[in-house]
Formats: C-alpha cells, structure tokens, sequence
C-alpha cells in the first residue's frame, strides 16, 4: 500500500499567487516525492491536460495524479473546469480536489454533485496547510491506488503522452 | 483541527461477513469515533440510500456522508451500485471510496472513471487495515469538508 519510490504529480490551479506560494512551501515541507505544476485559471488547467496552446509542447506537459483546485479563478472558474474535466472520458479518472477560501454550503454540495473527491477550505497559515498537505499525501499516495497513464492508454486506446 | 462538529457516518457494502467484522474492529481501533453501518450487497445498498422497505426509518438507516463499497458482491455487484449511486441527482454527492480485494488496473481506472472518490486495495493484515481507515478518516473526516444537505436542500 506504500509506494515510496515514485514521483507523484499534482496540478493546482489557482489565480491567486500567494497562495500557489503558500502551497508550494507546505508540498516542501512534506517531503520531495511531489512534482508540482501549477496553472492559474480554468482555461489553462484544461489546455495543459489537453497539450493545447502554450502546452501544445506535450514533452513538457504531464498527465497529473491528483489535480488541486481553486473555485474563483477568472476566465473559467473551478466548477466549470471541474465539469469539463469530469465529462472528458480522457480526463474524467484524474481526482480533482477543491481548496478554496469558500466555506458556502452551496459550493460544497456542488462540487460533490460535479465528480469531485474532496473539498478543502484553504488554510491561512503555513503550519495549517502543511497539516493538509501532509493528510491529503497520505490519503491520494500512501492509501488509495491511482489509475496510471499506461492503463488509460491500453484500455482506452488513445496515447497520452507521458 | 478542522471539521470537530458533526460525527460523520460510513456506510459499508460488502458480502462477507468476516470483511465485515474487521472493518467494524478496524473503525474501533481508529480512535476518531464515528458510526459505521452495513448491507450485504448492492441491492441492499440503494434500497438503504433510498430508504426502502426495511430502511426507512432514518433513525436505523441515516444517510450516509461517506460510502465504503466492495466491488464483488452477488445480485448487484459495486460497479454497478456506483453506477447507479453516480447517475442519481439524489444521491450522486456522496462520496463512495471503493475497497476491494481486486488489484486489477482495470478495476482501478474503470471505478475513478465512474465516480469513485478513493480506490482502497484491502491491506492483507488488520494492522495494515487501521493503518489504511486511519487514513481514510483523516482525510475524510479531519481535512475534507462534507456537504450539509438539510443546509441546501428542502
């Protein structure tokens, strides 16, 4: 149930630069088995997973593990591109948790209802979203198996590249 | 730290008796008390959502805010209950972590693709089990947010 060996990729998408620090220094402070990309609106989250526009370079974009998820993001928001991704058969088996500053009860029941795996109100402090950090890897990378890209593309039969 | 207020409540399906008895014992050993509720199989578990025949009382059969669901069970199996549970506008929101004795990718992949929110590959020692509900608990019940649904709905 442990895989201490591999490198894990989360994509986070989030607009507010603050926070993408914040959260790059609790990943930090969790160990180094985490590769991090971040994205900073829906458009992009849904460009870099399809190698469109800027990613077209698909040798520089990786399918991700686990894909973090901010819900007010300008030019597409979380639950739009968290629809997007959920209705794509390519897409759809990649988690998609939510962290965002909403505790509406709205957004949460919402985010359930569109296919997402878990809805996080964003700690503020570093020493909170290390404890997250930590809870979230040990969920998504010490407990439960994730489905990887050689098994979409044999099942599926289209070529993502790695 | 984050989410103290309300117990959360699991519902686990699985057919055999000894799974779940030590899933029950591995819930006990995980210190975060919460309560735990079983059915059998697949037809047991929507009747149960639903609040069918022998579930409908909710004081017996509170919906759950989290389901535990075996793969291999008889007369409805978990990929067809998670199916079922996925297409429901009613019933679509509760997250379902699949935990199963298959480690076949395809059972993997297929179970993210229709909705699962966690994929558990049941530990083959009890110490590795309450290391692996542990886990569960802390992500589902400590750091993740679950909906209210009287706060939304009716």
């Amino acid at each position: 149930m442990i895989h201490p060996s591999q490198l894990n990729t989360v994509l986070i998408a989030d607009d507010d630069l603050d926070d993408c620090v914040l959260v790059k220094e609790a990943f930090g402070e969790c160990g180094d088995n985490i590769n991090l990309t971040f994205v900073h609106d829906g458009i992009q989250l849904l460009q870099y997973l399809r190698h469109q526009g800027v990613y077209a370079d698909s040798s520089a974009t990786q399918r991700p593990d686990l894909i973090l998820l901010d819900l007010n993001m300008p030019l597409k928001d979380g639950h739009e591109a968290l629809a997007e991704v959920k209705a794509d058969p390519y897409l759809r088996s990649i988690p998609v948790v939510v962290l965002t500053i909403s505790s509406r009860e709205e957004d949460v029941l919402r985010t359930y209802e569109l296919g997402g795996a878990g809805f996080i109100i964003k700690p503020t402090s570093l020493n909170d979203m290390v404890e997250v950090v930590k809870v979230l890897n040990e969920y998504w990378f010490e407990v439960v198996e994730l489905s990887g890209i050689e098994h979409v593309n044999k099942i599926k039969g289209r070529n993502f590249v790695q | 730290m984050f989410n103290i207020a309300k117990p959360v409540v699991f519902l686990m399906a699985d057919d055999d008796p000894d799974d779940r008895l030590l899933i029950k014992e591995a819930f006990q050993e995980s210190l975060i008390s919460n309560s735990i509720f079983f059915v059998e199989d697949g037809v047991e578990l929507l009747d149960y959502l639903r609040h069918q025949d022998r579930y409908s009382d909710p004081d017996i059969a509170p919906t759950p805010d989290l389901i535990l669901l075996d793969l291999n069970m008889p007369r409805k199996d978990g990929r067809e209950a998670l199916a079922e549970i996925k297409s429901d506008p009613h019933l679509r929101y509760i997250p379902v972590v699949v935990l199963t004795t298959s480690k076949a990718e395809e059972d993997i992949m297929r179970s993210y693709d229709i909705g699962a929110a966690g994929y558990i590959t049941k530990p083959v020692t009890f110490d590795g089990l309450v290391e692996a509900i542990k886990g569960l608990k802390r992500y589902w019940v400590q750091i993740v947010r679950l909906p209210v649904i009287n706060a939304v709905k009716e």
